[in-house]
C-alpha cells in the first residue's frame, strides 16, 4: 500500500508489548509507518497535515489519547479508536451511560454529583459498594467500601484530590463474583477471543497480577462483547465481563486502547496485533 | 525472542543495559542491577532515560 498509499502512524509515548507488537506486525507486512509520540506532537487547526493519514492510538494517557485523535481527526486523519470512541470508553461514566442506552446489562452504577449526595446515595445502594475514579485504570483508586464509615473517609480523600472532575462520584455495586472477570478482545466488530483473569484480590487487574486463562467463547459471550464495543464505539475494544447472578453476565467496562500482553499469553495461537493492523490496513485500504 | 545485541548504560546506576536487536525508541525496559524503569532514547547511539513517572490518566 505505502509508499504510493495512505501513510500509516502509530500514535505511542510509552511503547510497551502491545505496541511493539503492533510495530513489528507492521514490520512483516513491509509496511512503512511513523512512530508519533504525543510528547513532541503539536497538530495545528486549518493547517495542512502532512503526517500519517490512518492512525491506531495507543497513547497510555487518557488525556492525551483523546485531544490527539481530536486533533489527528481535525486535521483529517482517520483514528483507530476515534476520539469520539476514547471520549466515551475513557470514562467510566460515559460509558455506564452508553451500556445502558444500548440496552447491555451493567451493574447499577450512582452517579454522584457531590461526597456529600454520594454518601446519601450509598444509604439507598447498601454496602459494601464501590467508588472509582472517573478516569484511570489498572484498579488504581478503586475501591470497595463496607460501611458508612469507610465510605466517608474515602469521599473526604476524594474532595481533597485536585481536579474537579474528581469531585465527581462514581458509585457502582458491588457485583457476585468479582475475584474474577472475562476479558474480550474485539477488533472491527468480531471477537478475537477471550480470558479468564483471576486474582488475589478483588480487582482482577492483570496490571495488579491476575493471572490470564484461555475462556471458551459463548454465544452470550461474543454477543455482549461485540453490542458493548459497538455501543462505545470503539473499533478496537477490551470489554470486561463480570459474572452477575445465577451466572448472568454483564458489561463491567470497555477499554478503547487495551492492553493485550496477558491475553497473548493465554493465547499464543492468536496474534492480537496481527488483526488491529488488518483493520488499519483495510480502513486505509477502503 | 530476540537477541541482545546492543547495551546502553544505565542512567541510574551506570550499569549496562542489554537492548533487543528489534529494540524501538520509546520502549520501556528494566535495568537488572537497579530495576530502575527506562525508556530507549535512541538505538543508534543506544541511549537510555529514566521512564516518565506514571501519571493519573494512564491506563487502558
Amino acid at each position: 500500500m505505502n509508499p504510493v498509499g495512505p501513510r500509516l502512524g502509530v500514535l505511542a509515548s510509552r511503547v510497551r508489548v502491545e505496541e511493539k507488537a503492533i510495530m513489528a506486525a507492521l514490520d512483516r507486512r513491509g509496511v512503512a509507518f511513523e512512530h508519533l509520540d504525543p510528547r513532541t506532537l503539536s497538530v495545528t487547526g486549518g493547517a495542512a497535515w502532512a503526517g500519517p493519514e490512518f492512525v491506531v492510538n495507543r497513547e497510555v494517557g487518557h488525556y492525551r489519547a483523546l485531544y490527539a485523535a481530536s486533533a489527528l481527526e481535525a486535521a483529517g486523519a482517520t483514528v483507530l479508536n476515534s476520539a469520539a470512541a476514547t471520549h466515551v470508553s475513557g470514562d467510566k461514566w460515559h460509558t455506564s451511560a452508553a451500556l445502558l442506552a444500548a440496552g447491555l446489562p451493567t451493574p447499577a452504577t450512582t452517579l454522584a454529583l457531590t461526597s456529600e449526595a454520594a454518601l446519601k446515595a450509598l444509604e439507598e445502594i447498601g454496602y459494601p459498594a464501590v467508588i472509582k475514579p472517573l478516569v484511570g485504570s489498572w484498579g488504581r483508586l478503586v475501591t470497595k467500601v463496607a460501611d458508612r464509615d469507610s465510605a466517608a473517609a474515602v469521599l473526604e480523600h476524594v474532595e481533597a484530590l485536585p481536579s474537579p472532575q474528581s469531585h465527581v462520584v462514581y458509585l457502582q455495586e458491588l457485583v457476585g463474583r468479582a475475584d474474577r472477570d472475562i476479558r474480550v478482545i474485539v477488533v472491527g466488530g468480531e471477537v478475537v477471543g477471550a480470558t479468564h483473569r483471576r486474582g488475589d484480590e478483588w480487582r482482577t487487574n492483570v496490571a495488579r497480577g491476575a493471572a490470564s486463562e484461555p475462556c471458551p467463547l459463548t454465544d452470550e459471550i461474543t454477543d455482549l462483547a461485540v453490542r458493548a464495543a459497538a455501543a462505545v464505539g470503539a473499533d478496537i475494544a477490551g470489554v470486561d465481563l463480570i459474572e452477575a447472578e445465577e451466572g448472568r453476565l454483564t458489561v463491567l467496562e470497555v477499554n478503547d486502547r487495551v492492553e493485550f500482553k496477558g491475553f497473548q499469553s493465554a493465547h499464543p495461537g492468536l496474534d492480537v496485533a496481527d488483526r488491529i493492523v488488518d483493520l488499519l490496513l483495510s480502513r486505509a485500504a477502503a | 525472542m530476540s537477541k541482545t545485541v546492543l547495551a546502553a548504560e544505565c542512567p541510574e546506576c551506570a550499569a549496562d543495559v542489554g537492548l533487543d536487536a528489534d529494540a524501538r525508541v520509546s520502549e520501556i525496559v528494566e535495568c537488572v542491577e537497579c530495576r530502575s524503569e527506562l525508556e530507549i532514547e535512541s538505538v543508534d547511539p543506544p541511549t537510555l532515560v529514566r521512564a516518565p513517572e506514571v501519571e493519573e490518566d494512564w491506563g487502558e
